[in-house]
């Protein structure tokens, strides 16, 4: 046991580190990178504290999807230096902020021993009258349906604001041969690996998260060669697109009303069905929403296309 | 377990390891773009290869041993890729 | 088990603080939306090792599960945050830089 102490506090110490180097970086672009290696990093934290689900999600989200925003963002960033706050101002700060943090340190370890609490030994017990077998996707689908219906109307609700504040961040569009054949390699199976993913949610790690994130990225790598052989979306299938995991969502929880139980209370024999089909809908959402987060605006009337930047020589 | 197998594989992963160091070294040591890019590929394809022989020779289902290939493949179509583009962005801007 | 979790619990909370005092400060909102993000990570690190039990248990799945809701919240947040800023950084010079600046 000894080297896994090492290897927490290796782990523990890189995460410090990087968080420290992505907010006092002197550069925003050296920020950016410091943040997605923090990602990555936390990606291996998760895989550490056996939450596989969260290693796989923070790769293709924390680091991967954030980081290509946070990216494309840069250009429309400027530094700006502006005036440092006053000397008092920052002690002041500092001051409170490690009062903060010993106090959450204190109460943090005062947590210690933790035993499972109720909830947690009601799901261990009735896991099988979920439908699914990974105990992760029988919370987020059937025990706390709820939160999850609620994220993607929290998801639903940025999509939409993102959609209507103007046009998407140009691509920059290097539309070489080279590009395009990685294009055909990668979009193809990252459609396939999504696919894998939530298949594979309902007794093991993965999901309608996991693959909707990879789905989008496989539209990110699309934007970003500007791939032209491609059918078009339009506004209007887009908005088809992010609305029929929600809509799906509360239309199977509404279905045992009928029956006299709760919203979202799955009859036990059809819950297995009933959870796929919600995923696989959540999933073609969740990846249009997720794309709409990256492109940081409404989509050209002929994404990707018209997005390839006229300027730059093919 | 066969006792073999698992010896060449702890052998293979500390090779693997190897490879990691010196190319984290030449990342930091060496003076530019693309000498770095030559660094960083090795630790993509050599290091990271090794370490998928290494981790395949125990795996317990063949299956396994088949997927960590496909994900070596895939890391070394995207490091071709990447190296590219890097490279040739470090070429553009370099008159300047 | 060891007091490894302990350990990343702690590291969380750290990570919140500094997250959280560094998105205070009047900065470039890239840079703000990265200290934000990395507060978040702070609490789900908080999160997730409570839910440990060990290399032979299983851990808690709920703090996995509202973790991993996080996540996507988080990516969402940055990504509105990060179209308005767009959107005013295309409005007027003069009008912008007095409401910026909170």
């Amino acid at each position: 046991m000894m080297i896994w102490s090492v290897i927490d506090i290796l782990i523990c110490a890189l995460v410090v580190a990087l968080a420290m180097a992505a907010l006092y970086a002197p550069a925003l672009r050296q920020r950016v990178m410091f943040f997605i290696a923090f990602g990555l990093v936390v990606a291996i934290t998760w895989a550490r504290l056996h939450a596989p689900d969260l290693a796989l999600a923070e790769a293709i989200i924390g680091a991967g999807l954030t980081g290509a925003m946070l990216l494309m963002s840069l250009d429309h960033t400027s530094d700006m230096p502006r005036e440092p706050a006053s000397y008092g101002l920052r002690i002041g700060s500092a001051a409170m902020g490690g009062v903060l943090i010993l106090g959450l340190m204190m109460i943090v370890s005062s947590l210690y021993p933790i035993h499972d609490g109720a909830p947690t030994l009601a799901v261990s017990q009735r896991q099988v009258e979920s439908g699914v077998s990974h105990p992760v996707t029988a919370v987020l689908l059937n025990f706390r349906a709820w939160d999850t219906l609620l994220e993607l109307a929290v998801l639903l609700s940025a999509a939409l604001g993102i959609l209507n504040l103007g046009p998407a961040r140009r691509s920059c569009g290097h539309a070489a041969s080279l590009t395009d054949g990685l294009a055909r390699v990668l979009v193809p199976l990252l459609i396939l690996s999504a696919g894998y993913l939530l298949w594979k949610g309902a007794f093991a790690p993965g999901g309608a998260f996991q693959a909707g994130a990879v789905l989008a990225s496989a539209a990110v790598v699309i934007h970003l060669t500007g791939w032209e052989k491609l059918p078009r979306v339009g506004l209007r299938s887009l908005r088809l697109l992010l609305l029929v995991g929600p809509t799906l969502f509360v239309a199977v929880g509404l279905l045992p009303l009928l029956n006299g139980q709760a919203f979202l209370q799955y009859p036990v024999e059809l819950a297995g069905l009933l959870i796929l089909l919600i995923e696989s809908a959540a999933m073609v959402s969740i990846a249009g929403m997720l794309t709409l987060v990256y492109l940081g605006g409404h989509p050209h009337a002929n994404w990707p296309i018209e997005l390839v930047n006229p300027k730059e020589p093919m | 377990m066969n006792s073999l197998s698992e010896l060449l594989s702890v052998a293979i992963v500390l090779l693997a390891v190897l490879v990691f160091v010196a190319g984290t070294v030449a990342l930091i040591r060496l003076p530019d773009v693309l000498s770095r890019l030559h660094a960083i590929s090795k630790i993509d394809n050599l290091g990271f290869g090794l370490l998928v022989l290494g981790l395949i020779l125990i795996q317990p289902a063949w299956i396994d041993g088949v997927k960590l290939f496909g994900i070596w493949i895939l890391v070394l179509v995207s490091s071709a890729a990447t190296g590219q583009l890097i490279a040739r962005h470090a070429v553009r801007e370099e008159p300047r | 088990m060891g007091s490894s979790p302990l350990l990343y619990a702690v590291t969380g909370a750290l990570i919140f603080g500094i997250g959280l005092l560094a998105s205070l400060r009047d900065e470039a909102l890239l840079a703000r939306i990265i200290a934000i993000n990395i507060s978040g990570v702070g609490v789900f690190l908080m999160l997730v090792s409570f839910a440990y039990r060990g290399f032979e248990l299983a851990p808690d799945p709920i703090p996995h599960a509202l973790v991993l809701t996080g996540i996507v919240v988080a990516v969402a947040a940055s990504g509105l945050a990060l179209a308005l800023e767009k959107r005013l950084a295309e409005l007027p010079k003069s009008k912008t830089h007095k409401e910026d600046s909170p």
